[in-house]
C-alpha cells in the first residue's frame, strides 16, 4: 500500500487527529513544565498512568480510563508529598519504582492479549478507537480551558514565585492545579508514545523553543509547533515503513531539539 | 491619609514574641527604613503588610489595600535559559495576578509596561533574556515592575543585597525619585542602613521582641541601641556613615518570601 492508501485508512485517521490534539495539548504545556522543572515528575506521573492502565486491563476496564486515574493519583500525591522542592526527586523516584513494580505485577496476572501490554510501555495509537478519541478531545478541551483560566497566576507563579505570593497569587494550590493537568495530558500521551516515551512529547518541543526564543509567547507557538511535527509527522513516516510510532515520533522531536540548540548556540555567539 | 498604619499590632509563633504593641504611621512619601538583627521579625513584618500573614493582635492597615502595594524582593540568581525578558517580568507586575489569559487591552498595557521601564532607563535591554542581565540590571526591571501598578505603597526587602556599591546607589535613588514624584511611601528593609541614610526619613528598629522608632538620630546612638540590645553597643558616625559596633548586627542573610511559605 502507499502512503495514500494508507491515509484512506479509518484507524490511521483516529490516530492522526489523537496525535494532533495531543500535540496541541503537550506543547502547551510543555514550557511550563520545562519552567517549573519537572520532567522528572512528568515521567513519574506516566510511570504510574502505566500502572493505571494495568490495572484496568486486569479489570476489564477501559486501559485510558485507568491512566487518567493513574495518573491523576500520581499527580495528586506529588503535589501533596513533595510539599518542599528538596524532597521532590526522592518522593518522585520512590513513588516511580513503586509504580512501575506495581504495573509488571498486574501485567503478568493479565491473561489477555500481549500485544495491549507492550502497548503501555511504548505506544499504540493505531489501536486508538473511537471512544478513546472521545475521551481524548473531551480531556484535551478541559485541559486547555483550566490552563487558560489559570494562565496568568500560573507564569507568575512559575517565573517569579517571590513576587507573586507578594501578590496574593496562590502559589502552592496552583502547582497541585497543574500537577493534575499534566497528569491528564500524560495519562493522553501514554495512548500514543506509551509510558516510558511521554517526555518526548511534554519536554523535548518546550526545551527545544525555549533555546531558541526568550519570549514566552513565541515559546508557546514554537513548542506547539514542534510538539506536532514531531507526533504528527512521526506518525506520517511510521506508516510506509511499519516502523513503531514511539520511536520516529520521539527521532523527530529529538532532532528538532538539536537543530533549536545550534540555532541558540550562534544565537548567544552574534549577541 | 496615613499609607500604612499597625495599631498594637502583635505577632507571635507560639510562646515566642516577635514584636508587641507595635504602633506605627508611615506616610505618604515617608521613607521608612527597617533594620534589625535575624530573626527580628523583620521578613514577617513585611509579610503582613502584605496580607500573607494574620497579626496575633492589633490592627493592620495600608492604603489602597493589597493592590496598591509595590513590592521589590532581593536581587537573586536568575536561571540564565529562563524563557523570560524584563519586559515579561515588569508586565508581571501590572497584571500577573489576574486570572484567564489577559488577551484584552494589550495596546493600554504595553503602554504602561513601557513608560515603567523608561522610568528605570531599563530600555536598551528590557528585551534581552532576564538571566543574561548583571544584578543591577534586574533590580532595576525589580523597580519598574513595583511601580508599574501604579502604587501607594512600596515594600522593599533588602533590594540592595549583593549589588556593588553603584548598583545600590542607582537602585535607590530610583526608588526615592519614584515617592517624591508619586508621594509613594517606602518600606525598606534592610541590615545595612548607610547605603540608604540619606534618604531615610525615620528608622523602625526591631530586637528580640524590642524596637523602636524615630529619626535616625533619635535611634541610631549608643544609648538607644545599648537599651534595644541589652549590652554596650558603640554607635559611631564616621563622615556620613554610621558604624554599630557590638551587635553583631550586620550579618549577610537571604531569605524568600515563598520559601518561607512553603515550610
Amino acid at each position: 500500500m502507499t502512503l495514500f492508501d494508507l491515509l484512506e485508512l479509518e484507524f490511521v485517521q483516529t490516530a492522526l487527529i489523537a496525535a494532533a490534539v495531543l500535540g496541541l495539548v503537550a506543547g502547551v504545556l510543555g514550557p511550563f513544565i520545562v519552567t517549573r522543572k519537572m520532567a522528572f515528575a512528568v515521567h513519574g506521573t506516566s510511570e504510574l498512568a502505566f500502572t493505571g492502565g494495568a490495572a484496568a486491563l486486569l479489570l476489564g476496564i477501559g486501559v485510558g480510563y485507568g491512566a487518567l486515574a493513574g495518573s491523576i493519583i500520581a499527580a495528586v500525591l506529588l503535589g501533596v508529598l513533595s510539599r518542599r522542592e528538596s524532597d521532590r526527586d526522592s518522593v518522585i523516584g520512590a513513588i516511580l519504582a513503586f509504580g512501575l513494580g506495581m504495573g509488571i505485577l498486574m501485567l503478568a496476572l493479565y491473561k489477555g492479549r500481549s500485544a495491549n501490554k507492550f502497548g503501555l510501555l511504548t505506544g499504540q495509537i493505531v489501536g486508538v478507537d473511537s471512544t478513546d478519541l472521545d475521551l481524548l478531545v473531551v480531556s484535551s478541551v478541559a485541559v486547555l480551558a483550566v490552563l487558560a483560566l489559570i494562565w496568568r497566576p500560573l507564569f507568575f507563579a512559575s517565573v517569579d514565585p517571590d513576587v507573586a505570593v507578594s501578590r496574593g497569587v496562590p502559589v502552592r494550590g496552583l502547582s497541585i492545579v497543574f500537577a493534575v493537568l499534566v497528569g491528564v495530558a500524560t495519562a493522553l500521551s501514554v495512548q500514543v508514545v506509551g509510558a516510558l516515551l511521554v517526555l518526548a512529547l511534554m519536554i523535548t518541543p518546550a526545551a527545544a523553543a525555549m533555546r531558541v526564543t526568550a519570549s514566552p509567547l513565541r515559546a508557546t507557538v514554537l513548542s506547539v509547533v514542534f510538539a506536532e511535527i514531531a507526533a504528527v509527522g512521526g506518525i506520517l513516516l511510521s506508516l510506509q515503513p511499519g516502523l513503531p510510532v514511539s520511536a520516529l515520533v520521539t527521532g523527530v522531536s529529538f532532532v528538532i531539539y538539536l537543530v533549536c540548540r545550534g540555532i541558540g548556540a550562534l544565537q548567544r555567539r552574534a549577541a | 491619609m496615613t499609607a500604612i498604619s499597625l495599631r498594637g499590632a502583635r505577632l507571635s509563633y507560639g510562646d515566642r514574641v516577635l514584636w508587641d504593641g507595635l504602633d506605627l504611621d508611615v506616610e505618604p512619601g515617608e521613607f521608612l527604613a527597617v533594620l534589625g538583627p535575624n530573626g527580628s521579625g523583620k521578613t514577617s513584618l513585611m509579610r503582613v503588610l502584605l496580607g500573607l500573614q494574620p497579626l496575633s493582635s492589633g490592627s493592620v492597615s495600608i492604603a489602597g489595600g493589597n493592590n496598591a502595594i509595590g513590592y521589590i524582593p532581593q536581587q537573586r540568581a536568575l536561571d540564565q535559559s529562563m524563557t523570560l525578558r524584563g519586559r515579561d517580568l515588569v508586565g508581571l507586575g501590572l497584571d500577573g495576578h489576574r486570572w484567564g489569559l489577559g488577551l484584552r487591552n494589550r495596546r493600554e498595557r504595553r503602554i504602561r509596561v513601557d513608560a515603567a521601564i523608561a522610568s528605570v532607563d531599563a530600555e536598551r535591554y528590557a528585551d534581552s533574556p532576564i538571566g543574561l542581565l548583571s544584578g543591577g540590571e534586574q533590580q532595576r526591571l525589580r523597580v519598574a515592575q513595583a511601580l508599574v501598578g501604579d502604587p501607594t505603597v512600596m515594600l522593599c526587602d533588602e533590594p540592595l543585597l549583593s549589588l556593588d556599591l553603584a548598583n545600590q546607589r542607582v537602585v535607590s535613588e530610583l526608588i526615592d525619585k519614584r515617592r517624591r514624584e508619586a508621594d509613594t511611601a517606602v518600606l525598606f528593609v534592610t541590615h545595612e542602613l548607610n547605603p540608604v541614610l540619606p534618604l531615610v526619613d525615620r528608622v523602625l528598629y526591631l530586637v528580640g521582641g524590642r524596637f523602636r522608632v524615630g529619626t535616625p538620630e533619635e535611634v541610631m546612638n549608643s544609648r538607644t541601641l545599648s537599651e534595644l540590645y541589652r549590652t554596650p553597643v558603640e554607635v559611631v558616625r564616621v563622615r556620613d556613615q554610621i558604624l554599630v559596633v557590638g551587635a553583631g548586627a550586620c550579618e549577610e542573610q537571604t531569605h524568600h518570601l515563598s520559601a518561607e511559605a512553603a515550610s
